[in-house]
């Protein structure tokens, strides 16, 4: 989605637009061969149901990556994820629809750059946790919280002689989160 | 005298806090073909990890300390031990249940990965819809370059797969040979004291389908039950088999039952009870109006009313979210003409879940 640089204003309680995911076949497969996991469970119908699983299902790199994909899809190319965890519920099978939906849940600003790496995280900036669920069917396939730090201050300069009064001529804002519809 | 369960669990602590893993080393470096070929499959557009200052997806942390087809070859013998230790006790089975990264500096193209991961801990015996088993967590600390890059936290349940189906459960005739056990599930992997007010009900088992059967669940699907009828004398036969028991060919073709039959014979499963079903109900022999007989559920009717002789159609039940078997369902007095099969009914009757 587009994003300004600023990336959207996030509060508490803001809900992102949720994410349909599309279990195919080609995804399970593609993500458990570009994670490097060849468990044959992800690739190979036939020897999945001889261990009891009706069909291949996706592996817990693949949703990972998929959670981390949705929180940036969001927040901006120059959001950077801090931390990702997941725990996993219902297997996602080939034919099955994963909405992914996040909530925020915390915003506070960010004392410095990340530890560890000064040269190359944003400087200040606020960091945000976000919680997520991934749901297939009437079942989660995933519930987590990404953390993921945003390089500028929440809001934008207001522009010279404009103090913000009624009818005064409007700095463009990011655009707000749109409205999730159940 | 010790319990031997208690035993276990004294041999199994030990291995908390040793080394699963020493001074691995990532079997790639850093590298754009890979980071690309990860965010073609995620769908991952974002411009951050592509050109020349692209860092890789931070989510792909796990995926640099793979050790691919050719497998680890790192791996310290406390692992080993580990995993020798729970497959012994019947936990042969693994489902992964949690990830939990945190992300101390972006990797870029040419980093080279190094890690170490710690067995952190090993829990106690745990009931879980899977079975029992133990949960293992480990983390692994990975470096770029010899700097911190970030923590991996992952958790397995190694477990021994709940007891497979009851053996009189012929809803499923064409491929009731094979013990079949639940699936895989890591929802189904939730510790059972977690939360003891929502168990899910457990679902019935599966067939195994191969490819001498494959043609069969394939009309089911579509909602079509299929026969099969061997090209060389023309004997139809049910269920599925790759050659003829009448002259050996094993050349066929499959054509689709109309749907009409009688109850050839039945019996009344009062036990062993299994928990997908709800005892007592009928299971008939079917004799289909093409000349074969199938066992199936027998619906319409309570079980105590189904009689021999009774002439029954075909319907499809769907049992949970992914799986439909074909049923009969008693014709109440005169046979309808041209209706059709109903698919997808719900699961009332008999309580089929």
């Amino acid at each position: 989605m587009e994003t300004s640089p600023a990336g959207p204003p996030v509060r508490p309680g803001d809900e992102l637009p949720p994410l349909e995911i599309p279990i195919t076949r080609t995804l399970i497969v593609a993500g458990a061969v570009a994670s490097r996991d060849y468990q044959d469970v992800h690739h190979d119908a036939e020897l999945a149901r001889q261990k009891g699983s009706p069909d291949v299902f996706m592996n817990i790199l693949t949703t990972n990556g998929l959670v981390g994909r949705y929180i940036t899809d969001f927040f901006g190319e120059r959001a950077m994820l801090r931390k990702v965890a997941i725990r996993l519920g219902a297997p996602n099978y080939p034919g099955d629809t994963m909405v992914l939906r996040g909530t925020v849940v915390s915003v506070a600003d960010s004392a410095g750059g990340p530890a560890g790496g000064p040269a190359d995280g944003p400087a200040g900036g606020r960091t945000v946790d976000v919680r997520i669920t991934g749901v297939n069917g009437a079942r989660n396939h995933v519930t987590g919280t990404v953390t993921v730090t945003l390089p500028e201050p929440p809001e934008p300069p207001e522009p010279p002689g404009s103090p913000g009064s009624p009818g005064s001529p409007v700095a463009p804002t990011p655009p707000a989160p749109p409205e999730v519809t159940p | 005298m010790s319990d031997p369960s208690e035993d276990l669990l004294k041999r199994l602590k030990e291995y908390e806090g040793q080394a699963a893993n020493v001074a691995g080393i990532g079997k790639d470096l850093v590298n754009e073909p890979m980071i690309r070929h990860w965010c073609e499959a995620m769908g991952d557009a974002n411009p951050a990890y592509r050109g020349p200052d692209a860092i890789a997806p931070p989510t792909m942390l796990q995926a640099w300390t793979m050790g691919g087809l050719s497998g680890h070859t790192d791996r310290a013998a406390a692992w080993d031990g580990l995993f020798a230790l729970l497959d012994a006790a019947g936990c042969t089975s693994v489902v992964a249940t949690d990830c939990e990264q945190e992300y101390l500096r972006p990797l870029r193209p040419r980093d080279r990965i190094t890690f170490d991961t710690v067995i952190e801990s090993v829990s106690d015996r745990k009931t879980t819809a899977l079975g029992t088993g133990h949960f293992v967590t480990t983390r692994m600390d990975i470096r770029a370059n010899g700097e911190p890059a970030g923590t991996h936290r992952f958790r397995i349940l190694k477990y021994a797969p709940a007891a497979p189906a009851a053996p009189a459960m012929p809803a499923v005739a064409a491929v009731s040979a094979a013990p079949v056990v639940s699936a895989a599930s890591a929802e189904a992997a939730a510790p059972a004291e977690a939360d003891g007010t929502s168990k899910p009900r457990p679902r019935r088992p599966r067939p195994v389908v191969n490819r001498d059967n494959a043609g069969f669940w394939a009309g089911v699907a579509a909602h079509r039950l299929l026969i099969q009828r061997c090209s060389g004398c023309g004997t139809s036969r049910f269920p599925w088999l790759p050659g003829c028991g009448t002259c050996g060919s094993a050349e066929w073709d499959a054509f689709e039952a109309s749907g009409e039959g009688t109850v050839y014979s039945y019996v009344v499963m009062h036990h062993p009870p299994f928990p997908a079903f709800d005892p007592p109900y009928a299971v008939g022999l079917i004799e289909l109006a093409e000349g074969v007989r199938m066992v199936a559920d027998v619906t319409g009717v309570p079980y105590d009313k189904v009689r021999i002789g009774m002439p029954v159609r075909l319907e499809f039940l769907r049992v949970d979210e992914e799986w439909e078997v074909p049923v009969f369902r008693v014709e109440p007095g005169p046979a309808p003409v041209g209706s059709q099969a109903s698919g997808q009914i719900g699961a009332a009757a008999e309580g089929g879940g």
